[in-house]
């Protein structure tokens, strides 16, 4: 814990924001999912959601870029703002918001193709006109894996290890400089060397990008997360509805929980 | 039989397998042994005994057989060029049309375009394709297909003759036709394991595709499909096997004419179909040299099929490795 994330002001204060989310209730079909849920993604900084399963931390990640609009019966009610736009307001197009708010999945996924075309894919997809073989070089140094690859850029994305691919995701995610990263417990198939070099490579990262990080391993937000946000889940309603239980500075919701609940969490006893 | 545990103190209800289920275990792996045995013994038996029927034709007719464009029963020259000609062709456009309309169903059926109930209805429609018999498709393709396109071709040949594959006039059966039936034959083929291939590419493959924000179409061509070309070149394969054995409907449709013709709309002729329309009246030359025919056939689908057997062996490695 370095000091510079002691000293920084306390979260909603002035800092910028990235994603002003104000869930007020997330269905699928009838099923509520989540309810009242405030995040503020903040500029620059990686925002960590943490919270037992079932607690709706991955469907809020999700709600922030539209991917929940691929599964049948996913509403809405509230609003996220992006750069001032409700994305959910009609006439958005959930492909354009997708382009602009990256996403590395739980399970690497690199495509059926090359390593250089899986980082490229989003530049031609954007219709790049620029040099795309320097900003694939870029997009892989950026993601810490060119050392590794740059013999092999023809060789299939899925020839590599577990944590190679999931590198190469994020550099196919960062090579068209999305505005965010989503990253939805991006190391939970990895192996403890490969989670430690994909988190150092958030802190890179966060220079360049805002990133929202779900995980379901909280000595991870600890270790990288600048603002906490803990959910759980709500079963004395009889559904099984996930909310969000409070948000803060890392430090202190890790040391000054304000909510019994998060205490109990962070202390284990419940997960 | 196996070693007894000296484990007798009466508290386990463990016991060892009773004599008659090693029994039956040891029928079981020697009656699927037997099974697997005697398909290969009857593939090879097959290739013996058309290869012996064929062989004083091979020798008499050698190499030339394959170039020479005359089946002359009175000279007793043979030669099967057009024969393989048309089954090429035929079953090349067929496999053109039947392999774009099969895989864009494909597409159709996997990608929830429909709603679930009306997609396995549909997919059903088009498995029940494959139950119709060649006699049928034969039928169908005199009394509606010929009569059906004839305005059109008539109308093409007049405007477009200049162009080779417009060339001559249809007359009734031709190749027309008979390709047009040959793709709606093959479609049950590539459409089927061309959706097998593309329900296996992974949730996640289509997700990374989304969350890098493809359009539905972009995600489909530009990830989907490709993920799933190895099956799909497959199924292509598989289906054009099939094409080019096909032999009912091709002998009613085709017209049976030993010539090498671009035209669409002129008559032609396949090996399959040589051989239905020239056995039962062919002497003991000819019927060697039918045989031999048959051995090329047969040599033709069953490279065409290993082809197709390996690669999609190949691919459904790769993708469940991914």
């Amino acid at each position: 814990m370095s000091t510079a994330v002691l000293e920084r002001p306390q979260a909603h204060s002035a800092s910028e924001a990235a994603i002003n989310c104000r869930v007020s209730k997330i269905f699928y079909g009838k099923f509520l999912a989540v309810r009242d849920s405030d995040v503020l993604i903040e500029k620059g900084k990686i925002t960590g959601f943490i919270g037992p399963s079932g607690c709706g931390k991955s469907t809020v990640l999700r709600s922030l870029n539209r991917m929940n609009d691929l599964i049948k019966g996913f509403r809405l009610e509230g609003e996220v703002d992006f750069l001032g736009q409700d994305i959910y307001a009609k006439g958005v197009d959930p492909v354009v918001v997708r382009r602009h708010i990256g996403m590395v999945f739980q399970q690497p996924n690199p495509f059926s193709m090359s390593i250089y075309d899986n980082v490229a894919f989003g530049l031609k997809l954007n219709r790049y006109k620029g040099d795309i073989e320097e900003k694939v070089e870029h997009a892989l140094r950026r993601a810490a894996l060119w050392d590794e690859v740059k013999d092999k850029l023809k060789a299939s994305g899925l020839s590599l290890s577990g944590g190679q691919q999931q590198r190469l995701c994020i550099a196919r995610a960062v090579a068209t400089q999305p505005a965010v990263l989503l990253m939805d417990e991006p190391c939970s198939a990895l192996d403890p060397i490969a989670t430690r070099r994909v988190e150092e490579l958030m802190l890179e990262l966060k220079d360049d990008y805002t990133i929202a990080l779900v995980t379901h391993n909280m000595q991870q937000a600890r270790r990288v997360a600048d603002v906490t946000a803990f959910f759980s889940v709500d079963i004395s309603r009889g559904g099984r509805t996930g909310y969000l239980v409070e948000m803060g500075q890392t430090d202190q919701i890790f040391e000054d929980p304000h909510e019994q609940l998060t205490k109990e969490y962070i202390r284990g006893d419940f997960s | 039989m196996a070693i007894q545990f000296a484990l007798q103190d009466g508290k386990s209800l463990s016991q060892r397998p009773s004599i008659a289920a090693y029994v039956v275990d040891r029928a079981f792996f020697l009656a699927a042994g037997l099974g697997a045995f005697t398909i290969v013994a009857l593939v090879a038996y097959i290739l013996w005994e058309i290869g012996g029927q064929a062989l004083p034709a091979v020798i008499k007719n050698g190499p030339q057989f394959l170039v020479n464009t005359h089946w002359n029963v009175q000279n007793q020259s043979f030669g099967i060029l057009p024969q393989i000609w048309g089954t090429l062709y035929s079953s090349l456009l067929a496999l053109l049309i039947g392999g774009f309309v099969g895989v864009t169903i494909a597409i159709i059926l996997t990608q929830d375009f429909l709603p679930h109930q009306i997609a396995v209805v549909f997919r059903t429609l088009i498995e029940m394709l494959a139950a119709i018999p060649s006699v049928v498709f034969g039928l169908w393709g005199i009394f509606v297909v010929i009569p059906f396109i004839r305005p059109a071709a008539d109308w093409l040949h007049d405007v477009a003759g200049f162009i080779p594959f417009f060339g001559t006039s249809l007359s009734g059966p031709g190749m027309a036709p008979a390709v047009i039936v040959l793709a709606i034959m093959i479609l049950p083929t590539v459409a089927a394991i061309s959706q097998d291939a593309i329900s296996l590419v992974p949730y996640k493959v289509k997700e990374a595709a989304y969350g890098m924000g493809t359009t539905r179409w972009e995600a489909i061509l530009k990830v989907i499909v490709p993920t799933a070309s190895g099956g799909i070149s497959s199924s292509l394969v598989l289906g054009f096997g099939r094409a080019l054995g096909e032999t009912m409907a091709l002998a009613m449709l085709i017209g049976n004419a030993n010539q090498i013709s671009l035209s669409l709309f002129s008559p032609a002729n396949t090996l399959a179909s040589l051989l239905a329309s020239n056995f039962p009246e062919a002497g003991q030359i000819e019927r060697q040299a039918l045989m031999y025919a048959a051995l090329v056939l047969l040599a033709i689908t069953l490279v065409v099929n290993v082809i197709g057997t390996l690669i999609l062996a190949w691919t459904s490695r790769k993708i469940v490795k991914a």
